[in-house]
């Protein structure tokens, strides 16, 4: 079986992106399932095509779902494209341009394909000998042809081939192959050209290793050692397709660019980038229930004393002294505005300054820029050499005009490894708090008559052995998917998709239980208790100090309880009698039930009555 | 007591004189204490405190807005026995007296009637009194409870200490002093003011770092006595409510009873409500405020509106919404239990500082909890050791639908008395963060690298603008800095709440320290500073058009060496001296007449000489005002003289013949009748109209002028 997948393009004015999966499909794939003694997937090709592509369209529709994609078979009995050229099928649904974004009813219908195939589509030989036909030609062409849309400059453009056939003209002779070679060579060339990208993806059968010198090398212009390198590298590609985590993806692009004040008047510029900024499910958009359109919102403002409608009043107050002061936006905006938006240069200061609690918000990158301003560059970069020879950070004011903060300037040496660019070199701006903001919590509890008691050596060297056991080695920052964002996600896809059942979402945020369970681990954790501990420590017991609140609490439950018995509540609710009661005695059916017991005694009526429907 | 009583001032002002000076501002939930020596050598720094005694009382009534308070002043003396004082306190904190007295008249009549006094014996005194008055009112108080101490780390305060030092502290009365007055107090923390007019400190130093602290349970906090320093003062103190209180499970077996409370949480910008014009003038219980209603309506039809149950959340799936209701959203909500679980150790290198995501919150041991604390204890001085750090998974309420993935560091204490802690931090998810690529800066064209003496010039000036240096306490700590877009709100509030049309004032002087570079700094270092602008060379791109709003501009360096000077003022445009000085806006203790003349000598701006009139008076006034035993009069002599050279050159008579009058009377309403023997000894007279043409003092008057006022003060 032979698939083939063209793709992704994007625009970059208009934020579109394409992608265009093209695949295609000959005779004797069916023929072809690995069931080799050294492959444990006893998965056809056609299927690990299928479920690559299908997976990989998951993850792009909530990832990146502005690009855009085409999937087309090549070797096909059918035909169905624009250019009306045999051995080629466009997969596509209603309501949908061949090459479009995709949507829940393509994902849906694409992966329910491997049952109708044979029957709708169908596969045939690739090229048979004596026929003028070269279907990998025409599959090129249709590609080609579905890759028009958009500019080359600002949409990136690929087409993915995923084929088990390492020599698809094998079958032809003579001068006749020549030709064709010669021809999609020559095809494939032009389609690079107009900057469409070329990717083979290979399906290896289990007794011959893909032969990609025998054709596919000159098609994607490999030589000599790239050749080599080329197989291993697909198969990562292949795993990261289908095991992809649902991920929003951003294009790189500035937030601001600014203007970095350093002494004396001389100033450079930045352009400042989000590098770390919590994802969040995405937007809401309100629908009516009953029809499913999207609603819209809108706002009106009411006087409070007459009722009237106004209109948005172009003033502000505030109560203070028994008074009201009043504020215009203006006068606000001014009173925010303390500085220029930029950021000025204050001092520098040891690294050890910026203790762990100095932080508010995520940090904001920063990488200098000479597009208006010439030398920033040099200027950035001796400072940041500086600041790193030095152990030193930059103490500026950034004067934005919504938040004018403090900010610390980290410099970061840049980290690479085999896969890239671990940490890009540059700056990161870290938000300081001010006082206002710093709590001296430690300070509550302070002790007061005597020294707390601090861990003897003993303890500190337990605490040590336990921490050497313990060792995440290479932890890394990013190696935990958020669970309740990936549950959203899955849930998304399965409502829209009519998946029966609910995913089941891993969550590997949780401890590694074999891990700790280890003996290793197990007598560390024991010696350290023991030591901390004692050997009969009761855990529990030593617990038991509840504060007054909760005691409270309990006590009040207890009582609720006992109350809530005395009445029959069933009966007082269908009779509608439950207005009758005080507040207190409707709260000791919440209290005893475990509800809440906030709001008006209609509130609470509601909630009972909820309550005892359910039950 | 003190409860529901209104606005409750008093004061008590002793008729000796002594050099403490105490502030007890009281309310509801909070008590502070600031006890001040006003000792002559805090001089300046006493208005300072004012001030930010002042603001203080404004921001308390802008956070609480339902408290009541009362502020105390007193003025205390001859403390031989706090038992003593103690009383005086109390009579005055139980009776509500009828005695209206601001801060800031009383702050200013209570100077006359100091003199200068080397003995502070009552140091140790006052912090005991301090802590009685906190005591007194604390049954009833409660939580906050903070003392301030400002002194000035000068060698006055040597005698108390080392007087606790030779041994007299152990006397059987002394100890149970220490351990009744100060031992109850929750949490006080004492400020200990290093005021800028103290050069050397290191001995007396280490005592009040020392023992002291130990010996009363205080917290001690080191500030430098600079501008804004003392506005730490006006912390919040924000009643803390724990986020998490159960187990830190280092296993299912091993687990450590632990509290989490916010360490940072910004405080945000207060929202104002709107204000709605339309109830009439006559109503006077009108609200003005202004309800804000939501309605939904269809998309393609606006009449119609969609009630609230009927409406249904979607959620973007490509280019489709999917609808799901709140019922299924909740019944597939990702739930995970309350608990916090190690996942493990790691290696500090492995957590850049850049992947704290939030505000920090901090651990500590359950309060009480010997042991829980000891486990803690243990883990800390090991992760310290072994420069590691844990990773932890929170969940800190039940029904969160969250997790939280974070960093646990290590938080040492450096004092006996406060156990030690762990800060959290949350690190970011897969999904959060976003791999973008940017070129290696070794990969960078030639151009854009920085050549070796480039790069000894930048080595120079980080090491240069040192805002730690190691002999000064660390300047703008985030920890002693303010919050100014919030404090010229209050400012501002203040102004308004007098005079409702009062516009928003320029940033005051003492926060310009924050958002501008400090002068003094740039100053010092400008041989290092101009060495750098000399190498470092910024051009705009000519291609790019040039856009007026950008803020910068190259210093054109010329061949002899003379670096024109640039400067931006506070709109951000550029300005131009090209004398080759150095450019100065405002008047230093150093030089005081240079920088006089400087300013009056600019001529980029009519403004100047007005501001160097008015600068130079105000520093006049401060000399004379802050002179011990007369030591500055002759410095103040000094600018006198040029202010009223300046004042002939510019015709400007008036304001140097008022300006000495003023001065005059000032000084003879303030037990400073000295200074005026003094200028008529060195023969001062105010300008005559044969000097300049537009006074209107005869010459004969302008001599008599002081010697007639003079009988008037004796």
């Amino acid at each position: 079986m032979k698939t083939r997948r063209t793709d992704s393009i994007r625009t970059g004015s208009t934020e579109k992106k394409w992608w265009c999966f093209s695949s295609t499909l000959r005779l004797r794939c069916s023929a072809l399932s690995t069931r080799g003694s050294g492959d444990q997937h006893e998965e056809s090709h056609f299927h690990v095509a299928i479920d690559c592509i299908s997976k990989s369209l998951k993850t792009q529709i909530i990832g990146r779902s502005n690009d855009e994609v085409a999937i087309c078979f090549f070797n096909t009995r059918e035909k169905k494209n624009l250019q009306d050229l045999n051995g080629v099928f466009v997969f596509n649904v209603v309501e949908r341009e061949h090459l479009d974004r995709p949507t829940a009813r393509l994902i849906k219908e694409f992966d329910c394909i491997e049952e109708t195939f044979m029957h709708s589509i169908g596969s045939v030989h690739g090229i048979i000998a004596g026929s003028r036909e070269n279907s990998l030609y025409n599959a090129l062409w249709v590609g080609q042809a579905l890759l028009r849309k958009g500019s080359a400059k600002t949409t990136d453009k690929r087409m993915l081939i995923f084929t088990n056939e390492d020599n698809p003209f094998g079958s032809v002779k003579g001068a006749a192959k020549t030709d064709m070679i010669r021809t999609t060579l020559q095809r494939a060339k032009d389609a690079q050209e107009l900057g469409i990208s070329i990717e083979l993806l290979p399906l290896s059968r289990p007794d011959e290793e893909f032969n990609l010198s025998i054709f596919y090398a000159d098609l994607l212009g490999l030589e000599g050692e790239d050749i080599t390198q080329y197989i291993p590298s697909v198969g990562e590609k292949l795993e990261d397709m289908k095991g992809q985590l649902r991920k929003l993806m951003f294009k790189k692009r500035k937030i601001r660019r600014i203007t970095f004040s350093i002494v004396n008047g001389i100033s450079i510029e930045l352009n400042t980038y989000a590098l770390l900024r919590p994802t969040v499910p995405g937007s809401i958009t309100w629908l009516d229930s009953v029809t499913n359109l999207p609603l819209k919102a809108e706002r009106s403002f009411i006087c409070a004393d007459t009722g009237a409608l106004v209109q948005e009043p172009p003033k502000r107050f505030y109560p203070y002294k028994g008074k009201n002061i009043m504020f215009t936006t203006e006068e606000l905006s001014k009173i925010k505005r303390v500085s220029t938006g930029h950021i000025r240069l204050l001092g520098f200061k040891p690294l050890s300054c910026l203790k762990d609690y100095h932080n508010l918000r995520p940090a904001t990158f920063v990488y200098p820029s000479d597009e208006e301003i010439v030398g920033s560059t040099c200027i950035f970069i001796a400072l940041y050499r500086s600041m790193l020879r030095l152990e030193r950070f930059a103490l500026a004011f950034y004067g934005s005009s919504s938040h004018p903060q403090m900010v610390a300037l980290v410099a970061q040496d840049e980290i690479t490894d085999s896969s890239g660019q671990v940490e890009p070199p540059g700056m990161h701006m870290i938000y300081l708090p001010y006082s206002d903001d710093i709590r001296h919590v430690e300070e509550l509890h302070m002790d007061t008559n005597a020294a707390t008691p601090r861990a003897s050596d003993d303890q500190i060297g337990k605490a040590t052995a336990l921490m050497k056991r313990i060792d995440l080695k290479d932890f890394s920052v990013c190696q935990f998917a958020n669970p309740a964002l990936q549950r959203h996600y899955a849930v998304l896809q399965a409502l829209a998709l009519d998946e029966d059942e609910m995913p089941e979402v891993s969550d590997e945020t949780l401890p590694d239980e074999q891990g700790m369970a280890r003996p290793g681990v197990v007598n560390a954790l024991e010696e350290f208790k023991i030591c901390v501990y004692g050997e009969n420590y009761d855990y529990e017991a030593s617990t038991k100090t509840e504060s007054d609140a909760s005691k409270k609490r309990k006590a009040a439950a207890e009582t609720a309880a006992m109350e809530c018995a005395h009445y029959d509540w069933a009966e007082l609710c269908e009779g509608g009698k439950l207005t009758g009661l005080t507040i207190v005695e409707l709260k000791y059916y919440l209290n005893a039930h475990n509800l809440p017991l906030t709001g008006k005694k209609e509130v609470l009526i509601n909630r009972i009555m909820n309550h005892i429907g359910k039950a | 007591m003190i409860t529901t009583s209104a606005e409750l001032r008093a004061v008590f002002v002793s008729k000796t004189n002594q050099s403490i000076y105490i502030i007890s501002i009281v309310h509801l939930f909070e008590l502070l204490c600031l006890l001040m020596d006003i000792m002559p050598s805090l001089g300046k720094a006493l208005r300072e405190l004012k001030n930010v005694c002042v603001q203080w009382r404004h921001r308390r009534l802008i956070l609480r807005k339902y408290c009541q308070q009362g502020i105390c002043l007193f003025f205390v003396n001859e403390l031989k026995d706090s038992l003593t004082m103690e009383k005086a306190v109390y009579i005055h904190l139980v009776v509500p007296s009828s005695v209206k007295l601001l801060i800031e008249e009383s702050v200013l009549s209570s100077r006359k009637r100091i003199q200068c006094c080397g003995n502070s014996a009552g140091v140790r005194n006052i912090v005991l009194l301090g802590n009685d008055l906190i005591l007194a009112c604390a049954c009833t108080i409660g939580r906050n409870q903070n003392m301030f101490l400002v002194i000035p780390a000068i060698n006055q305060l040597k005698s108390p200490f080392a007087l606790l030092k030779s041994g007299k502290v152990s006397t059987e009365r002394e100890q149970t002093l220490n351990r009744r007055a100060i031992m109850p107090c929750a949490s006080p923390r004492l400020y200990f003011c290093w005021s800028l007019y103290s050069k050397e400190s290191s001995d007396k130093g280490s005592y009040l770092e020392g023992q002291f602290p130990h010996e009363t349970n205080l917290i001690l906090v080191i500030i430098l006595l600079s501008h804004f320093t003392l506005r730490c003062f006006q912390n919040s103190n924000i009643s803390p409510v724990t986020i998490f209180r159960g187990d830190l499970e280092l296993s299912p077996r091993v687990k450590i009873k632990v509290w989490v409370y916010k360490k940072t949480s910004e405080e945000k910008f207060p929202t104002l409500k709107k204000y709605s014009d339309k109830a009439p003038s006559t109503d006077k219980f009108a609200t003005h405020e202004i309800k804000v209603d939501y309605e939904y309506k269809m998309a393609d039809d606006p009449v119609k509106v969609v009630p609230p149950e009927q409406r249904i959340k979607g959620y973007r799936y490509g280019p489709q919404v999917v609808p799901i209701s709140s019922a299924e959203l909740e019944a597939i909500k990702f739930k995970p239990e309350k608990s916090v679980k190690l996942l493990g150790f790691t290696s500090v290198s492995n957590i850049l500082r850049h992947y704290y995501m939030k505000d920090v919150s901090i651990f500590i041991a359950e309060p009480g909890n010997r042991e829980a604390t000891l486990a803690v204890s243990a883990l800390v001085k090991a992760m310290k050791k072994m420069n590691k750090v844990a990773i932890l998974r929170c969940v800190w309420r039940q029904g969160q639908g969250n997790v939280v993935v974070g960093v646990l560091t290590p938080n040492e204490s450096n004092q006996e008395n406060i156990p030690d802690s762990f800060y959290f931090n949350v690190l970011p998810f897969a999904e959060d963060v976003r791999e973008f690529q940017f070129r290696s800066f070794s990969g960078l064209p030639a151009s854009c690298q920085p050549n070796q003496q480039q790069e000894e010039a930048s080595d120079k000036l980080v090491m240069m603008l040192d805002l730690a240096q190691p002999e000064k306490p660390e300047d703008l700590r985030p920890d002693f800095t303010p919050n100014p877009v919030l404090e010229r709100f209050h400012h501002v509030l203040e102004l308004k709440s007098k005079k409702p049309d009062s516009d928003v004032p320029s940033l005051d002087k003492t926060l310009k320290r924050i958002i501008e570079p400090d002068p003094k700094l740039l100053l010092q270092n400008k041989a290092v500073i101009d060495e750098f602008c000399k190498l470092f060379d910024v051009k705009e791109n000519p291609k790019i058009k040039k856009s007026t709003r950008r803020l910068w501009t190259k210093p054109s360096s010329d061949g002899d060496g003379k670096n024109a000077e640039v400067s931006l003022n506070d709109h951000g445009v550029p300005s131009f001296n090209c004398e080759g000085k150095p450019i100065v806006s405002q008047i230093g203790d150093k030089t005081p007449v240079e920088d006089f003349k400087a300013m009056m000598a600019r001529r980029d701006g009519v403004e100047w000489v007005n501001k160097a009139m008015k600068e130079m008076k105000s520093f006049i006034y401060d000399l004379v005002e802050n002179s011990y035993e007369g030591d500055a009069y002759c410095k103040a002599l000094d600018c006198l003289i040029a202010l009223r050279k300046g004042c002939i050159v510019e015709q400007e008579p008036k304001q140097f013949n008022d300006f000495l009058r003023q001065l005059c009377k000032f000084c003879q309403e303030n037990d400073l009748a000295s200074f005026c023997k003094f200028l008529v000894s060195k023969q001062i007279m105010l300008i005559p109209k044969t000097e300049a043409i537009d006074s209107d003092v005869m010459e004969e008057d302008a001599i008599n002028f002081l010697v007639k006022t003079e009988p008037a003060t004796l």
